[in-house]
């Protein structure tokens, strides 16, 4: 009988996560994956985990990727829940792009800038072939890297800021907001929008940075610069009173550029739309920067009419793991509530009889 | 467990939990914004009742765990064994051997005592959010208690369909104040929420919302001096214990118009059965 198919849910969710593990496993005779090779051969799979699940722990994302077979949300979730748990033991200083060891820097504006355009380990104008002899594991040609110049890389945007063409970041002065202890609230100040982008899905922001380039919230962006690169953290233990450098991280920075026709109270001038992300990962940080400059609409004076400037309609579904979470709790059971439509339909077609 | 709190959340996120409740209890059904965590289960899936079960639970608890009124259900399984896992309490069926009872989408048949806690996994807490989809517009009208686009829409209903179309989730309004959603619940348990001897908690973790009724507070579903607040239900005796006041779930058992009724409150339809 169908209601007694409903029992032996605890059984049953045994079996299944038994079965899942097996075939997680795929065929036994092919060799198992490595969290290692994952971690240096899967590195975008890796890097998009650690910027969506918000831990940068390539290590541990790569596990997840493999817990997850693949399933690159389900595995940030992995990274999410595991952060959650992990105590506070300070904040790093602010981070200095500018320092960047960077391995790939270019900018769409300038034909050439201080320190030069750097191409780096890119796929643009690959040629999108299946490359069938990668079925061989063939050793990988030599990369001839020019010499590093280890000069300075400064930034385009501030190179266009000294002559005040380009609006200035404002003060730093406040301590930012954090989006994983405080719930977002409205309006919501650029500090904290920033972090649900930098944390949101790479398909949405794609998606909505995509949809103002074809008119829904226009900001005529232009790709000022884009670098990717190893950055120092540095945190100031109290008791030390200076800072100390506790490793690396890779970043992916983008600087859009946008024209600004000037409002009552700004002069034309270019705006700031900006993308950083965990990783290498220049589509996500392009798309955050097309997506952070149309929500900064209401304070350029600008009219809020598309979807991407609208911060309440972006900021609470750019994430991920709440947004499958809830979308595929649908699959949990609803009957009573059916039941409960189901009488009312049925009561509502008597009373129309 | 190894390595985790009792509970699993750590103490300082329990603090927070537990100051938002406060407040909650203080502002009876107004929502609270707290620092909703991540948690080892999905959003949507109960991780704002198990926040806040998490928070208020101790080690001498007796715990139930309830989706769709039965024990058996696989989330509600899944969830008391997160529960037997992380803080190692004792569980239970019955409703009136519980000190919490963690629910999705029903209250018990049982009726709560004194000195009982039921915890409520909320999917949307804002109970406007069908009218109006901005939360800054919402939060305005709670501040004015500004809830007349709600009595227009059940007004609409009336005057369209000859009665409220709302079969779950039905709107309240607590202590004469604030418009309330009382989760995913029936209309037909609403009646229960008022003047409940119990403290009902309400946690929605993805929407980062916390509110609460306090015992014997006064909850009222909203409706019409000449359309009063009607709850449904199946006009069918319990096909498994006979028992004619309970919310019926209704099985399909083959392919020929074939069906049957029975309680969806898995404890209550064994505690009638066995008491006649």
């Amino acid at each position: 009988m169908a209601y007694v198919a409903v029992k032996g849910g605890e059984r049953a969710i045994r079996g299944a996560h038994a079965w899942l593990a097996e075939e997680r496993r795929g065929d036994p005779g092919v060799p198992s994956v490595d969290v290692a090779q994952i971690r240096e051969q899967l590195g975008r799979a890796v890097d998009r985990v650690m910027a969506e699940g918000s831990l940068y722990d390539p290590d541990l994302a790569a596990l997840a990727i493999k817990q997850a077979q693949g399933d690159l949300i389900e595995a940030a979730f992995l990274l999410r829940a595991f952060r959650t748990t992990l105590p506070r033991f300070g904040y790093s200083k602010p981070i200095d792009t500018g320092a960047m060891r960077a391995a790939r820097r270019v900018s769409a504006i300038f034909k050439d800038i201080p320190g030069g355009q750097l191409l780096g380990p890119t796929y643009d104008y690959t040629h999108r072939l299946l490359d069938f002899e990668l079925f061989d594991n063939p050793p990988p040609p030599d990369a001839v890297r020019a010499a590093p110049d280890n000069g300075p890389l400064p930034r385009v945007s501030d190179i266009l800021g000294a002559e005040g063409l380009l609006e200035s970041d404002g003060p730093a002065d406040a301590e930012p907001g954090d989006l994983t202890r405080e719930p977002l609230r409205f309006p919501a100040a650029r500090d904290v929008r920033l972090q649900a982008l930098a944390r949101g899905d790479e398909g949405f922001l794609l998606a909505m940075g995509y949809s103002t380039q074809r008119g829904y919230g226009g900001s005529h962006p232009f790709a000022g610069e884009i670098r990717m690169g190893e950055v120092s953290i540095e945190i100031e233990p109290p008791e030390l009173g200076f800072a100390i450098d506790i490793g690396d991280v890779t970043l992916t920075e983008c600087q859009m550029v946008n024209q600004f026709k000037g409002s009552k109270t700004l002069p034309p001038q270019f705006t700031r739309g900006y993308g950083l992300v965990f990783g290498f990962s220049e589509r996500k940080a392009m798309s955050m920067a097309l997506v952070d400059r149309a929500l900064r609409a209401p304070e350029l004076g600008e009219d809020v009419t598309a979807p991407a400037q609208n911060a309440e309609f972006v900021l609470y579904h750019s994430d991920n793991i709440e947004a499958s979470g809830f979308v595929e709790h649908l699959k949990l059971p609803h009957y009573v509530d059916f039941q409960s439509e189901l009488q009312n339909v049925r009561r509502m077609r008597e009373a129309a009889k | 467990m190894k390595g985790y709190n009792f509970a699993y959340l750590d103490e300082q996120t329990k603090r927070m939990i537990r100051r938002a409740l406060l407040k909650a209890v203080a502002i009876p059904g107004h929502q609270i914004p707290f620092g909703s965590r991540e948690m080892p289960l999905p959003y949507g899936w109960g991780t704002g009742g198990i926040q806040v079960t998490a928070a208020v639970i101790g080690a001498d608890d007796t715990l139930k765990i309830i989706d769709q009124g039965a024990d058996d259900t696989t989330n509600a399984v899944s969830i008391r064994h997160f529960f037997a896992r992380t803080a190692g309490v004792a569980t239970t069926t019955r409703t009136k051997d519980a000190t919490i009872i963690q629910t999705r989408h029903r209250i018990p048949e049982t009726p709560l005592r004194d000195g009982q806690i039921i915890v409520y996994q909320v999917p949307q807490p804002e109970p406007l959010w069908r009218l109006e989809p901005s939360r800054v517009e919402t939060k305005r009208m709670h501040a004015l208690a500004d809830y007349g686009l709600m009595h227009v829409k059940l007004y609409e209903d009336i005057s369209r369909l000859g009665q409220i179309s709302i079969s779950y989730d039905y709107p309240v309004l607590v202590n004469g104040r604030y418009l309330m959603s009382p989760s995913p619940i029936p209309a037909f348990d609403n009646p229960k929420m008022n003047r409940s001897p119990a403290l009902q908690l309400f946690g929605a973790g993805r929407e980062k919302r916390i509110y609460a009724i306090p015992p014997w507070t006064e909850v009222r579903s909203l409706d019409f001096d000449d359309h009063p607040f009607r709850p449904i239900n199946a006009s069918y005796a319990c096909g498994i214990c006979g028992a004619e006041n309970s919310y019926k779930d209704e099985v399909i058992t083959d392919d020929q118009g074939g069906r049957m009724f029975v309680c969806s409150d898995t404890d209550y339809c064994e505690r009638h059965r066995h008491d006649g």
